[in-house]
């Protein structure tokens, strides 16, 4: 039994504003293959009296927190919310996927999910001599987990630094002491950890100076936008930095990349923060590429399945990814590259990629990447 | 012979509104010590019959010529309680009000510093009473018309309707063509009329009628004046008219809710999604294609656009599941090969016939399905409708070669010029604001204007029409009487005091300031002046006073308050306030 005091729980998520229209369950990207069905857990929830159990609710787990819900529901319900919600229940209860506890763990411990040493977090730039973040420096770079670990993501940073370099925007990193955003963390559901973190990592860069931040990953970007106590910092995703260095005629691209490019919006940077116009303008501003879209663009991008935690979980039906049915989208268009601006979507369209057999055809690349190749 | 107040004072409950929070009887025995007070009764409803009786019975026995009620806001009785006291004799102006309800029981915490708070209001307006003046209430006449803004359904019949009633009516127009947006329908439900019937029998009248002079490609730019003199400014081309008029309504319909704002319907980017509004031009020319086909596979989509607060409307179009139904009735009947799918939240037929038609349609082969629609996609030559059948509970995806988007009802673009030209209000919905939600439905806060049809919220024909009339009827009542009473609360010039600087003149909204011309001071047009006060503030020589809140009598209430000293209350925590019924 895992209760839930569902009256209180609709109430704090204001689940009594549901009208049942089905908006959110009906555009799910997951629920044509889980059971998951988030109009018919609120219906749920709201006629249990005073007790609701989770336990037989494992599709819970496959909510990708895209946001597709909850920016159509015409209530201003947040049936993601709500999720997240019930996952914290399960999580204050200790019933948590082993791999979840894992992530969880090594983020508590090193300071992210990746079971990576904390010492090791600045590796990526150890040749680079980049400045460390300090008072003066004009921004903070915040690098995140899977750019400072994964080696795929790895060459997202180290792109993003050649240009910003060549562009001369003058940044500071964090390095070692850098600590996970805790993004994942909530999405997952372990609020008390979250909070921990936002606070503590608020004190180091208050302590800094920071004043000005972007991010490499949608996701931390995010977090630090809409869940982090309101501190004054202004925070960008780095797309949004670079179309304002190309829209100021700051970063000249001089090369030439005779591609056919489509861009995949991810969840954290599209859906949640519409932010839908900056990655387009970088990538129109690349000589020599040309621009296709896919059908489901901007708002209705289709969520690679990436998010909410779902890097370290399964979920209920593993069968096709939802990736693939994207970089099959993506193929359609006659694309030869699939560019994107998160490390996630990044991760799993490559992966979707090469289980499609597809590698000759559509290449995964990062916006970063696509622009450091024509500097 | 000097004069004695002899004030009556009289506190209300106003059921528990007040009585919960505020220790009437405190208030009422301490109101029976002020200087000047007489008598100071309690009562359960004051604005009740047996409690103005109670006010009049002491004005007749007590030789009251003095009356402050403590109750609610003015802007709700001071006509009630004025009209009482001069019933018996009082001047209207001899009565005063203390708000110890919205100022005080509503807003703070029951406790003996919210009755001293009450105490400290009543002592107030007595203080003010004591010095009230009588006022001469005068009558300005009528020009005897009356203007229309919009000549759709709504403007058309209550244009014909006052000209038909002797008077003469201007109806200006923005387009060159009468009949708003129903003269685009195709046909109405129930009833499948043709609409062209509908509009070209109005719009004749009104072409014909000796009475209405109709300015089309016309906009309204400017309005002076006030109930029975207005002065319309009127843009037509290149001419500038002015239209003297008694009364003005304002008919200024809806624009249809843009679908391009719900992204994920794809409106504007799939040749297979159109609106109900495309689809009854479509109806008109005559054929249902869609790329050179007939469609096999239709799908309605309801609430596009209404009951949406994620595109900030809140409301329900009340049109709009009448409106599709209708138009699938008309595929059915007319592509009998088609499958007809309507997506719905509710199916909300509550007018006269509409059910009945709603149950004709469903006959008629139309499967309704319960869900909002989340999203549309393209799928090969066709298109898709993701939705979740909220009664099968399954997420279903259907294939589609036309969707019809029933797009919802939207203030009118020109809402706000027109709202701040005429200094009217609007809804949180952003329609015009009518005067009261059920007792005056067609007028609006400013005195002499007046709503009809859907500028003042989404409605159908019908109901456009009975709205229509009744403001017809409600804007004809100055025109018909001839007169209307001037505010007898106005700004008056000490001529020993002025200087005739003019620094009034340029504050004054109205233009009811003017220099005169031999004495070198300034004057006031009574008829002009609304008694907003702005001038008395611009004095430099503080010559001038308004009428019953002379300086004299607004110092006499301040000095009360300082004397009386009571600390800040705390407001009252945010909760559903007990509300008149």
């Amino acid at each position: 039994m895992l209760q839930i005091e569902s009256r209180a729980f609709a109430r704090e998520h204001d689940l009594f504003a549901c009208v049942q229209c089905g908006k959110c369950t009906g555009g799910c990207p997951m629920t044509l293959k889980t059971k998951l069905n988030p109009r018919s857990l609120i219906l749920r929830i709201l006629t249990a009296g005073n007790g609701f159990d989770l336990e037989p609710f494992e599709e819970l787990w496959d909510c990708t927190t895209c946001s597709t819900c909850t920016t159509r529901c015409p209530k201003n319900v947040s049936p993601m919310e709500a999720i997240i919600g019930m996952r914290s229940a399960i999580v204050e209860k200790g019933k948590i996927h082993p791999n979840v506890k894992t992530a969880l763990e090594s983020t508590f411990r090193q300071g992210n999910p990746l079971t990576m040493p904390r010492d090791q977090r600045g590796a990526w730039a150890a040749d680079l001599a980049l400045k460390p973040m300090a008072e003066g420096v004009e921004y903070f770079y915040y690098v995140g987990c899977t750019p400072s670990y994964d080696p795929r993501g790895q060459k997202v940073a180290r792109s993003l630094v050649k240009i910003l370099q060549k562009a001369g925007v003058d940044f500071g990193i964090l390095g070692n002491e850098e600590n996970c955003c805790g993004s994942e963390v909530r999405r997952l559901g372990e609020a008390g950890l979250f909070e921990m973190m936002s606070e503590e990592n608020t004190e180091t860069y208050k302590s800094l100076g920071v004043s000005k931040m972007f991010t490499t990953s949608p996701h931390c970007y995010n977090v630090y936008r809409n869940d982090y106590p309101k501190n004054g910092m202004q925070v960008q995703h780095y797309t949004q930095l670079l179309a304002g260095l190309v829209e100021g005629k700051k970063l000249e691209l001089t090369g030439k990349l005779e591609k056919t490019i489509t861009y995949h919006d991810p969840c954290y940077l599209g859906k949640h923060n519409s932010v839908f116009d900056e990655p387009r303008a970088v990538l129109a501003a690349i000589p020599g590429a040309k621009l296709v879209e896919m059908d489901r663009s901007r708002e209705k991008s289709l969520c690679c399945e990436g998010g909410g935690g779902r890097m370290w979980l399964e979920g209920t039906n593993p069968g096709t990814r939802l990736a693939q049915m994207r970089v099959k989208e993506a193929l359609e268009t006659g694309a030869e590259v699939l560019a994107t601006a998160c490390p996630f979507c990044l991760l799993t369209l490559e992966e979707a990629v090469k289980h499609l057999n597809a590698d000759d055809r559509l290449k995964v690349m990062d916006v970063a990447e696509l622009v450091a190749e024509v500097l | 012979m000097a004069f004695f107040p002899r004030v009556g004072v009289y506190v209300c409950h106003c059921g528990i509104n007040i009585a919960a929070t505020v220790d009437v009887r405190a208030v009422r025995e301490y109101a029976a010590t002020l200087p000047g007070v007489v008598v100071a009764r309690e009562y359960t409803y004051m604005c009740s019959d047996p409690g103005q009786a109670l006010i009049q019975n002491d004005v007749r026995e007590l030789n009251l010529n003095r009356v402050v009620v403590a109750s609610c806001s003015p802007r709700m009785h001071e006509p009630t309680f004025r009209a009482t006291v001069s019933e018996v004799g009082l001047n209207p102006y001899c009565f005063e009000m203390a708000n110890i309800r919205e100022q005080c029981a509503w807003v703070h915490p029951a406790g003996d510093l919210t009755t001293q708070k009450a105490m400290q209001l009543v002592a107030s307006a007595v203080a003010k009473a004591r010095l009230l003046q009588p006022l001469e209430q005068r009558q300005a006449s009528v020009t005897p018309s009356a203007l229309v803004i919009g000549g759709g359904m709504a403007g058309m019949q209550a244009a014909l309707d006052i000209a038909d009633a002797g008077f003469e009516v201007t109806l200006v127009e923005r387009t060159g063509q009468l009949g708003g947006h129903v003269a685009h329908l195709h046909r109405t439900f129930p009833t499948l009329e043709p609409t062209a019937d509908l509009v070209g029998a109005l719009a004749q009248r009104v072409g014909d009628h000796p009475r209405i002079r109709l300015l089309t490609q016309a906009e309204v730019t400017g309005v002076g004046g006030f109930v029975g003199n207005f002065v319309v400014t009127v843009r037509q081309g290149e001419q500038q008219l002015e239209v003297p008029t008694g009364t003005i309504i304002v008919a200024t319909g809806f624009q249809p809710f843009d679908a391009r704002r719900k992204p994920e319907y794809g409106y504007g980017v799939y040749p297979q999604v159109i609106t109900t509004v495309d689809f009854e031009r479509m109806a008109n020319a005559g054929e249902i294609r869609v790329n050179g086909h007939e469609p096999r596979k239709v799908v309605f989509i309801h609430c596009v656009g209404s009951r949406d607060q994620a595109v900030g409307n809140a409301y329900c179009s009340r049109v709009c599941c009448m409106v599709a139904a209708k138009q699938a009735s008309l595929v059915r009947e007319r592509l009998p090969q088609a499958e007809v799918t309507a997506f719905y939240m509710d199916v909300r037929a509550f007018g006269k016939g509409f059910e009945e038609f709603y149950d004709r349609v469903r006959q008629s082969g139309v499967i309704y399905r319960r869900g909002n629609p989340s999203e549309i996609i393209r799928r090969g030559e066709n298109v898709v409708v993701r939705a979740e059948d909220t009664l099968l509970g399954q997420p279903v995806e259907i294939e589609a070669d036309l969707v019809v988007l029933a797009v919802g009802m939207t203030p009118n673009a020109g809402t706000e010029a027109i709202a701040s030209l005429l200094k009217l209000s609007r809804s949180s919905d952003g329609f015009f604001m009518e005067a009261h939600p059920k007792l005056r439905p067609v007028e609006t806060s400013m005195a002499g204007i007046f709503l009809a049809g859907t500028c003042q919220g989404p409605k159908d024909i019908p109901e456009s029409i009975a709205q229509a009339r009744a403001a017809a009827a409600a804007a004809m009542i100055p025109l018909m009487r001839g007169t209307v009473p001037v505010e007898a609360a106005t700004s008056s010039v000490d001529e020993e005091l002025c200087a005739g600087c003019g620094q009034c003149a340029s504050i004054c909204t109205f233009g009811a300031l003017n220099l005169h011309p031999v004495r070198g001071v300034m004057t006031v047009n009574a008829v002009l002046c609304q008694g907003c006060g702005a001038c008395a503030t611009a004095c430099p020589s503080g010559a001038i006073n308004v009428k019953h809140f002379t300086f004299d009598q607004v110092m006499a209430q301040i000095d009360v308050v300082e004397d009386f000293g009571v600390p800040p209350i705390p407001h009252r925590e945010a909760e559903a306030q007990v509300v008149e019924a």
